[in-house]
């Protein structure tokens, strides 16, 4: 049945941002993105974007999320835009995966608050940075920090037209390769492009810097012959963990608690 | 007796969440503050234990609008801390890069952010139906700077090629030139800015207060430098401390700092004030067609100040590309670092006022202690004190001005409060 708690304007469905634990970089990207795509502006009515606008609207049936949730107090809010949205898409890789902000995981909860509010540190709620399907259903999610603007664009036009949203299940070598790019482990640098999902046409390999898997881990890599790879590079084992984690550690954690159940 | 009660959730056209609360009964000022109530993200916390050259792209994640300033603090940082010297191209490279954000972030926030407040909009989105005109003008610079941002650095949030020591892509010279004539040609939008800016019916209200920004001798500083207060105080950028110390209150996960008063002020009006002799000349043309004579004590015009510096970076970035061009692009490539162990202490004046990373790495280059000081938190206080004094100067009128003014306020100082709210670790051991 459709949604019968919010109505569309002119059939343009109505669509709100919201932000969480994050940068507001990926919203600042979509305010890029839209700049040279007014027309995508005529096809939705946006009634929520805090960073952008004053006016404010309650009623929408797609809401993009970005920023990780890193507070209990902060379920209640993703759980009432759950409740309204008929979409939910996460915006980026801190609600997409964790991203930077579940590196606290990596240290025990109460010496990061020591660290850094002292003996305030009470003061100050935080929980384990988990992206936003640890806490409610999310139907899409834009990879990347920050999201690419051309992909942005095709995603909303897919979930526009009802279709499953067009994101690479490859890795950003095809794209590397596309590009003509040198490898970047043939020039001494270290690349997670092997095992990160593409659709960024490999943007930071293509101004020399390795890819540091902003975008997430493609289904089924093989980890193990990375793992190889980086260690032929000179890296040791605590530096290729390293490189996983910068984006990945709150998936890194779960896998080793998995298994740890097996 | 006026009574009047002013609480607004989440003040819009910011970056980041913060609350504006107002209580006065039978005229008498009970309450007014803003507090900061974005989740805090602990990023002093994390980095420890990350190797060196993750920092910067670690630390840019800190804001997407000023992702290149905290990169270019925390590669000070680095380099300090390691003894890596960069090469004078890859500090021109910097400066146009850093230039390119300063006018995004400007325009943003003078554009999109400030302008519906004078414009009778509540955005820039019918601001495009309203004046056509206005927004096509903001898109164009807004597109030019994010575009000198990606030919230097491969994109502004977050940037790629900024490395310790140097970039790991180079500009072309082909990708310059043609830059050049798009910055001479945005003198035309400048002119236009200006011009727009200077119509606009800034409140009236003084407040003076400590101006502090860095300062160099040969040019208008944003990266390096001593930093300077207008109470005539001067400190090397390792003695931060003895100029922010910093506290916890219990209504913000920001910080307030405080130096020689109780409050002091950040920012591109800080900057005017301490530093107007080394604006460009067409920048002090705009400055004062805007009405701006240091010292400035008015905190609405901050958004004025921001034009005039959008002025100076044009400029600038025209004298930087000729100087890159005169001396032809060298293939370099970031040196090759010797790890040791060391501390260090990077400062940029970034879009909303001075900032501070300061690192301590191990001898396996591995940060052991981090503390980044962000210019949003060193304004808390004096935002915060402008509202008490503003508050009863303003209160007999309707509620709805008051809050309207409060808001406009808030914004002036352009707070980045998703900057702010990761505040540092309280001491060093």
């Amino acid at each position: 049945m459709a949604n019968d708690k919010s109505q569309t304007t002119n059939g343009r469905p109505k669509v709100a941002f919201f932000d969480f634990a994050c940068c507001e970089g990926c919203q600042l990207t979509v305010i890029d993105s839209l700049q040279t795509h007014l027309d995508l502006l005529d096809a939705v009515e946006i009634v929520q974007f805090r960073e952008a606008m004053t006016e404010k609207g309650e009623d929408y049936q797609i809401a993009f999320i970005e920023g990780s949730c890193t507070r209990k107090s902060d379920e209640a809010r993703l759980k009432k835009i759950r409740e309204q949205a008929d979409i939910v898409v996460a915006l980026g890789a801190c609600a997409h995966l964790g991203g930077v902000n579940a590196l606290k995981n990596l240290h025990p909860l109460e010496d990061v608050r020591h660290w850094v509010y002292g003996d305030k540190a009470d003061w100050y709620e935080t929980y384990e940075a988990r992206p936003i399907d640890a806490v409610i259903k999310v139907d899409a999610a834009i990879p990347g920090c920050p999201i690419d603007r051309e992909e942005f664009i095709r995603v909303v036009k897919a979930v526009l037209l009802g279709k499953k949203p067009p994101i690479p299940d490859y890795p950003i070598c095809v794209e590397c390769k596309l590009k003509e790019n040198v490898c970047l482990f043939h020039v001494g640098k270290f690349c997670l492009g092997p095992v990160t999902r593409a659709g960024c046409g490999a943007i930071c390999p293509s101004f020399g810097s390795g890819c540091e898997g902003c975008r997430g881990l493609i289904p089924n890599p093989n980890e193990n012959a990375m793992k190889d790879v980086l260690a032929e590079a000179g890296l040791t084992v605590e530096d290729v963990l390293s490189r996983f984690t910068m984006f990945n550690t709150y998936q890194v954690q779960e896998r080793m608690a998995e298994e740890e159940g097996k | 007796m006026t009574t009047l009660k002013v609480d607004v959730h989440h003040v819009t056209r910011v970056e980041g969440h913060g609350d504006i609360v107002v209580d006065t009964r039978n005229g008498e000022l009970k309450e007014c503050r803003f507090e900061v109530v974005e989740a805090p993200r602990f990023f002093e916390a994390f980095v420890r234990g990350r190797p060196y050259y993750e920092l910067s792209h670690i630390t840019s994640r800190i804001c997407g609008i000023c992702a290149v300033g905290h990169a270019t603090a925390s590669l000070r940082a680095t380099e300090k801390a390691l003894g890596v010297e960069p090469s004078e191209q890859t500090v021109l490279l910097r400066k146009l890069n850093f230039h390119g954000e300063m006018i995004d972030s400007h325009v943003l926030h003078t554009y999109y952010l400030v302008a519906p407040d004078f414009l009778g909009v509540g955005s820039v989105i019918p601001l495009a139906a309203t004046h056509p005109g206005v927004v096509e003008r903001a898109l164009r610079v807004k597109k030019l700077s994010g575009d000198l941002c990606a030919m230097v650095a491969g994109r502004h949030t977050h940037p790629i090629a900024m490395a310790v020591g140097g970039f790991t892509h180079l500009p072309t010279e082909a990708e310059l030139r043609e830059m050049r004539g798009r910055l001479v040609d945005a003198r035309a939008d400048m002119d236009e800015t200006v011009a727009l800016f200077a119509t606009l019916p800034w409140p009236e209200f003084e407040r003076e207060t400590e101006y502090v920004s860095l300062k160099k001798d040969d040019e208008y500083a944003f990266i390096d430098g001593t930093v300077v207060t207008s109470d005539g105080f001067s400190y090397p950028i390792e003695d931060y401390r003895k100029v922010t110390n910093e506290e916890c209150v219990p209504f913000s996960t920001a910080k307030w700092t405080h130096h020689n008063r109780e409050s002091y002020m950040v920012g591109a009006l800080a900057r005017l004030n301490n530093n107007f002799d080394q604006l460009h000349p067409r920048a002090k043309e705009a400055a004062a067609k805007l009405g701006l004579k240091p010292i400035v004590t008015n905190p609405f015009l901050n958004s004025a100040a921001q034009v005039v510096e959008m002025v100076h970076c044009i400029e600038d970035c025209i004298l930087i590309i000729d100087e890159l061009l005169t001396r032809s692009i060298q293939p370099e490539e970031p040196p090759v670092v010797a790890v040791k162990a060391g501390v260090g202490v990077g400062s940029c004046d970034v879009p909303r006022g001075i900032l501070f990373h300061n690192y301590v790495y191990g001898e396996d280059g591995r940060c052991v202690e981090a503390n980044c000081i962000i210019p949003t938190n060193q304004n808390m206080a004096n935002l915060n004190a402008d509202m008490k004094e503003l508050v009863p100067q303003i209160m007999d009128r309707p509620q709805e001005e008051v809050r309207h003014l409060l808001e406009m306020l808030v914004r002036a100082y352009d707070p980045c409060i998703s900057c702010s709210a990761h505040f540092l670790n309280v001491e060093f051991v």
